[in-house]
């Protein structure tokens, strides 16, 4: 039982080095201490909150810039497609004039030929049947230059309208 | 699997042995002892009282005593500082030398009208019998001045450096190591009891408490240390200042809880309000008991274990020497556990102190994650 009794002084030797413990380490320890470790704390949260923050933006940017990819793409392919179609339309369209033209000038030099042709017709024509002519006349000269000849052909004249 | 069966069956043997060995040792004294003064004599040079030995380190002491040369020991003695009805008395214990034996105490000699008395515990008495206050510097209280120091030390310089640091820069070196032993005692004791909202304004307090146990449970494990935290005087003190805390920072709540239950008949309430008054008064109590018993225990084992050596040489100088291994191994198995024992009964401490502040500040509705179950269980526990 005789250690089971406090002693009267290292109780309050106890109180006093503990109180005084107490005070000091409140004020020039654990405040301190306690508040760094709160704003460390704090900062770390709040580092990890807003880098989650930059995550969140980021993916959202990302998803923005591939949109705007697609839509590029698709802007791109549009337009590429419009410039084939313009091309298309135009190289159809210089066909389609250039055929005209051609067959324009095609026509226009058949009928030049048409009408060279007649006209080189019409003068050999002309050359042949002024041709005709003259050696007729100069057969026809020969001939009736002898009365035999001249009779002949009376008597074949005579004929033809006999037949007739 | 065999190792670890041969491992307990050691450790049962050695319970058992710390069992008999003081008893028996107790017994061998006691059976000389009706034989009157000149008996006892024999019987001491004959071995070593157990008893006494282990009494005398895990008591408090006027003087610092640390081992014996031969026969002259090596201690140096400590001021004392007496009032006495003459007034105060300031001197030295050095003055207290010569010993002799009166009925089962040591008995010293009388210097300034007061000498010491030897038993379990050492004492100032008055030759004529008058009152003493002994506030003397004794050598748990040494040892708590030189922890206060070691304690101031460390934690201001720790707190210089969090200063130099600020909140931006990592904690290192020794820093770390406090640290984690502060975040724990406000992550694991100090929120979960007394809820988000109020636990700051306890948390130098609570640290305050921590620290000093174990910073003391650890000094005390020093060979040659005193047993500062097993000692009631200490235990006491420091439940007393936290059931201070506790009783006035109390809300109506816990008042009216505890004078008035609600929902409960009124032939009971004369049974239960008695005997949640005295809940009240056991839990400093309780608190008192759980760390003086714990650190008392450990030192008295680990004593226990290295006198075995000697209560086993007095049989025979070859058992003595063959005992050496196993106390041996003993003893460092008991350090270990101190170590551990340091610690927990530290935190223990701390946390059933929260426990309590917890319970006398709770508001009416059960919100900040206050954890009653838990807490109960803590204390069967513990």
């Amino acid at each position: 039982m005789d250690l089971l009794t406090p002693e009267l002084g290292l109780f309050f030797w106890t109180l006093i080095a503990f109180l005084i413990v107490f005070f000091i380490l409140a004020k020039f320890a654990w405040k301190p201490i306690l508040s760094i470790l709160g704003d460390r704390e704090k900062g770390i949260a709040d580092a990890i909150a807003s880098a989650e923050k930059m995550k969140g933006e980021m993916s959202q940017m990302k998803s923005e810039n591939e949109k705007l990819m697609a839509q590029a793409h698709e802007e791109r392919t549009a337009m590429l497609k419009e410039a084939k179609d313009i091309k298309d339309r135009i190289i159809n369209e210089a066909k389609e004039i250039a055929k005209t033209e051609a067959n324009k000038i095609i026509m226009e030099a058949q009928a030049q030929i048409n009408q060279q042709k007649n006209a080189a017709m019409t003068e050999v024509k002309n050359e042949i049947g002024t041709l005709a002519l003259e050696v007729a006349e100069k057969i026809l000269r020969k001939q009736l230059n002898s009365s035999e000849g001249q009779e002949a052909y009376m008597n074949m004249l005579a004929n033809d309208i006999k037949l007739n | 699997m065999r190792c670890k069966s041969l491992f307990s069956l050691l450790v049962m043997a050695f319970g058992l042995f710390c069992l008999v060995n003081p008893t028996l040792a107790q017994e061998a004294v006691e059976g000389h002892e009706p034989a009157g003064v000149v008996a006892a004599e024999p019987a001491k040079k004959e071995g070593i009282n157990v008893t006494e030995l282990v009494f005398g380190h895990v008591a408090d002491s006027h003087e610092w005593h640390f081992f014996e040369l031969g026969t002259t020991p090596v201690a140096f003695p400590l001021p004392m500082i007496l009032y006495t009805e003459e007034g105060l008395k300031i001197m030295s214990s050095g003055h207290f030398e010569e010993w002799h034996k009166v009925g089962d105490k040591n008995v010293s000699n009388s210097h300034e009208g007061v000498h010491l008395e030897k038993g379990m515990k050492e004492k100032v008495v008055a030759d004529n019998g008058s009152t003493v206050y002994d506030f003397s510097i004794t050598k748990n209280v040494l040892s708590m001045i030189i922890s206060v120091i070691l304690i101031l030390w460390i934690m201001l310089s720790v707190a210089k450096k969090y200063k130099a640091g600020g909140s931006t820069k990592a904690p290192s070196g020794f820093q770390n190591a406090l640290e984690s032993a502060i975040v724990f005692i406000r992550d694991e004791v100090a929120i979960p009891n007394l809820g988000k909202k109020k636990y700051m304004s306890y948390m130098p307090m609570l640290l305050t408490v921590f620290f000093f146990i174990w910073i003391n449970n650890l000094l005390g494990l020093l060979p040659g240390g005193a047993n500062f935290t097993g000692n009631i005087a200490v235990t006491l003190c420091l439940s007393v200042i936290s059931f201070i805390v506790m009783v006035v920072r109390a809300n109506g709540h816990f008042w009216g809880h505890l004078l008035n239950p609600p929902g409960v008949p009124t032939g009971v309430k004369f049974i239960l309000v008695p005997i949640e008054i005295i809940s009240l008064f056991i839990k400093p109590v309780a608190l008192t008991i759980r760390l003086f018993a714990n650190m008392l225990a450990g030192h008295i084992v680990i004593l226990c274990v290295i006198s075995m050596i000697f209560i086993f040489g007095a049989l025979s100088k070859y058992a003595g020497i063959g005992f050496i291994p196993v106390s041996l191994a003993f003893s460092i198995f008991m350090f270990t556990l101190e170590l551990l024992v340091a610690a927990i009964q530290a935190f223990i401490f701390t946390n059933l102190t929260s426990v309590f502040i917890g319970a006398a500040i709770e508001e009416g509705h059960h919100e900040e994650g206050v954890d009653h179950e838990h807490n109960d269980k803590i204390e069967i526990i513990a």
